[in-house]
């Protein structure tokens, strides 16, 4: 496929603080990428530099083949979906649809097919009348999706677009939007710091941390694969646990050795090691090489969420299973649950 | 429980009824009373009707009042705008230069153009030294517009502003994304969301600009009279006449009226139109 964005050595400081640190990105046609970290990871100000309401300081955005870094937003064949929305006031909910078509002058008779179109398709045939203001939020963010989508951009940004909603809601939209992003097929780049809402719709994710990505790839590899321990805590819940390679395929964790599959590391080289909680058993059997007491079990829904407390560690363990609170308990792995990282810097 | 609250609401709005009252309502209804009852308590329409001989008066007023609130809406409506993308710190020191002239008092204001416009004033004065002039801009329509405008500028500044700042940039963002560029989308944008403040603008800068007389009276000499010279006239000059003085105040009221009630029936009738 082809790339319909690139990003190369992207560097974006305010006041003398560094924002984006070389970020390179290349984004496919058609896919659904979502841009992830915690806040002030720069993943806002990504997007921001491609709809072009930020210009870099270096690097240069690439958009099918052609230098647009200079490009204002208006000239440039990308649309937002705004955080908040940012619907005309003053305009009812035709009118804001309308918008982008009436600035190109394109015939009344064009106008009213493609937003009756675009209405049909965020579920909001029938408001066209209606004043924006008085739209519960759900509503508003069909609008604003309806009214960037109208233009038929090639890539439509949106910015944690979901944020404001409750979760039932958010949960709707985003199969909603999915569903629309493979109607239309069409790139869509999405913000979000919420790491389940990222798994579930994107076909890539780009986990980003301090103004530089740390780890891209599909949400699978993202998940069972961490890079580092940081992409590790943030895609789910981890155990990381220092530890240290003894030699290719056997690492020393908490004082004793385990067989994993990891290789490629030097000797004695200290290395974050991660553990899912998911992948954790919990054996009534007290002498294993790690054990440990029940420290609180907490009911999640599908699974409990246990911390047990070893002699140098607090496992968290999900289980569908749940011992007695202060029992004496193995805790259990597989050389397949062992992940092995190098140690962060810093 | 209900009612004790609405007593107490009642309570301590009364100051405020009895101020209307007392100083509005009352007043109000005593210059009617002039206008269209005579010495002797009689009804009469004669007061009403000699204001027909003062229209060219009024009309001069009017055009020129209109001029100095549209120069002034052209000139503060950028001014306004930029002001409200600011740095919040900056804006406040722009602010506070845009209203220092209000501190000053309205006649010395008014009095410093004297002696910048005059024929041996600063300005002939310093287009003399290039051999220009000396041009005769005192005692001038021009100069009665140019003083008008000074001080009415600020007043048609803040509630520009006051507007523009509540605008989110983001809609801004939005209308650039949408493909307009800085000058579609302030058609498009700010100005329709600016309305409430370009009417209460205009109302801030014409009303009292129509009924000024001291403006005219030291920038304009005796030839440019306006409606304030011709009411002031009547209760303290040498044509003493408190019944026309009414009768002109009442009529200029109602002209007044009726061009802001025309001005907000375009407004709210134009609102989805105007943007086509």
């Amino acid at each position: 496929m082809e790339n319909v964005i690139s990003l190369n050595d992207i560097v974006v400081s305010f006041d003398g603080e560094t924002v984006l640190n070389n970020i390179n990105l290349d984004i496919k046609d058609k896919e659904f990428v979502t841009l992830l970290g915690p806040s002030g990871c720069g993943k806002t100000t990504t997007l921001r530099i491609i709809g072009g309401f930020i210009q870099p300081d270096s690097g240069e955005v690439i958009f099918e083949n052609k230098n647009i870094t200079k490009l204002p937003p208006y000239r440039r064949n990308v649309n937002t979906v705004f955080q908040k929305y940012a619907l005309f006031p003053h305009l009812n909910v035709f009118e804001n649809v309308a918008f982008g078509l009436r600035v190109r002058k394109l015939p009344e008779k064009e106008i009213n097919k493609a937003v009756a179109e675009m209405l049909e398709l965020v579920n909001l045939k029938g408001f066209e009348e209606r004043n924006v203001q008085n739209l519960s939020g759900g509503q508003q963010q069909r609008v604003a999706i309806a009214r960037a989508l109208v233009n038929k951009p090639k890539v439509l940004l949106l910015d944690e677009p979901l944020g404001a909603l409750d979760l039932k809601l958010r949960k709707e939209m985003q199969t909603e939007l999915k569903r629309i992003q493979q109607s239309l097929e069409i790139t869509f780049i999405y913000v979000t710091h919420d790491q389940e809402e990222a798994l579930t719709m994107s076909d890539t994710v780009v986990v980003m941390k301090d103004g530089s990505i740390q780890q891209i790839g599909r949400p699978v590899d993202i998940y069972n694969e961490p890079q580092n321990a940081f992409v590790a805590d943030f895609i789910g819940e981890s155990n990381i646990i220092d530890g240290i390679m003894l030699k290719d395929r056997l690492v020393a964790i908490c004082g004793h050795e385990f067989e994993c599959v990891d290789s490629g590391f030097d000797e004695k080289q200290p290395v974050d090691v991660v553990i899912r909680p998911e992948d954790i058993t919990l054996t009534a059997n007290a002498d294993e090489k790690i054990h440990g007491v029940v420290r609180s079990v907490t009911f999640k829904g599908v699974h409990y969420e246990m911390v047990v407390d070893s002699s140098d560690f607090s496992w968290l363990v999900h289980s569908t299973k749940a011992p007695e609170v202060g029992s004496e308990v193995g805790i259990l792995f597989g050389p397949d649950d062992i992940h092995i990282m190098n140690k962060m810097k810093g | 429980m209900d009612k004790k609250f609405n007593i107490g609401q009642k309570l301590v709005a009364s100051p405020y009824i009895v101020w209307v009252a007392v100083f509005v309502v009352v007043p109000l209804l005593m210059v009617a009373y002039f206008a269209f009852f005579g010495d002797e308590g009689k009804f009469t329409l004669e007061y009403i009707k000699s204001v027909g001989q003062y229209s060219d008066i009024f009309i001069r007023s009017i055009w020129m009042a209109a001029v100095a609130t549209i120069i002034c809406l052209l000139i503060s409506y950028p001014l306004a705008f930029i002001l409200s993308r600011m740095s919040k710190k900056t804006q406040s020191t722009m602010l506070m230069i845009v209203m220092l002239p209000m501190w000053m008092n309205f006649l010395l204001r008014t009095y410093a153009w004297m002696t910048l416009l005059g024929n041996e004033g600063l300005i002939n004065h310093l287009l003399g030294m290039i051999g220009l002039g000396p041009f005769k801009m005192l005692n001038t329509v021009g100069a009665v517009i140019l003083g008008m405008i000074y001080n009415y500028l600020p007043y048609m500044i803040l509630p520009l502003y006051s507007v523009m700042e509540k605008i989110d940039p983001s809609v801004l963002e939005a209308a650039s994304d949408l493909g307009c560029n800085r000058i579609k989308a302030m058609f498009r944008v700010v100005v329709p969301l600016s309305i409430p403040g370009i009417m209460s603008g205009i109302t801030m800068v014409f009303v009292p600009a129509i009924s000024t007389f001291i403006i005219s009276r030291m920038l304009g000499g005796g030839g440019n009279m306006l409606i304030g010279d011709l009411i002031e006239m009547q209760f303290l000059g040498n044509a003493y006449n408190p019944n026309l003085g009414a009768a002109i105040s009442l009529v200029l009221m109602v002209i007044v009226l009726i061009i802001m009630a025309a001005m907000h029936q375009l407004d709210s009738s134009d609102d989805d139109r105007v943007l086509l």
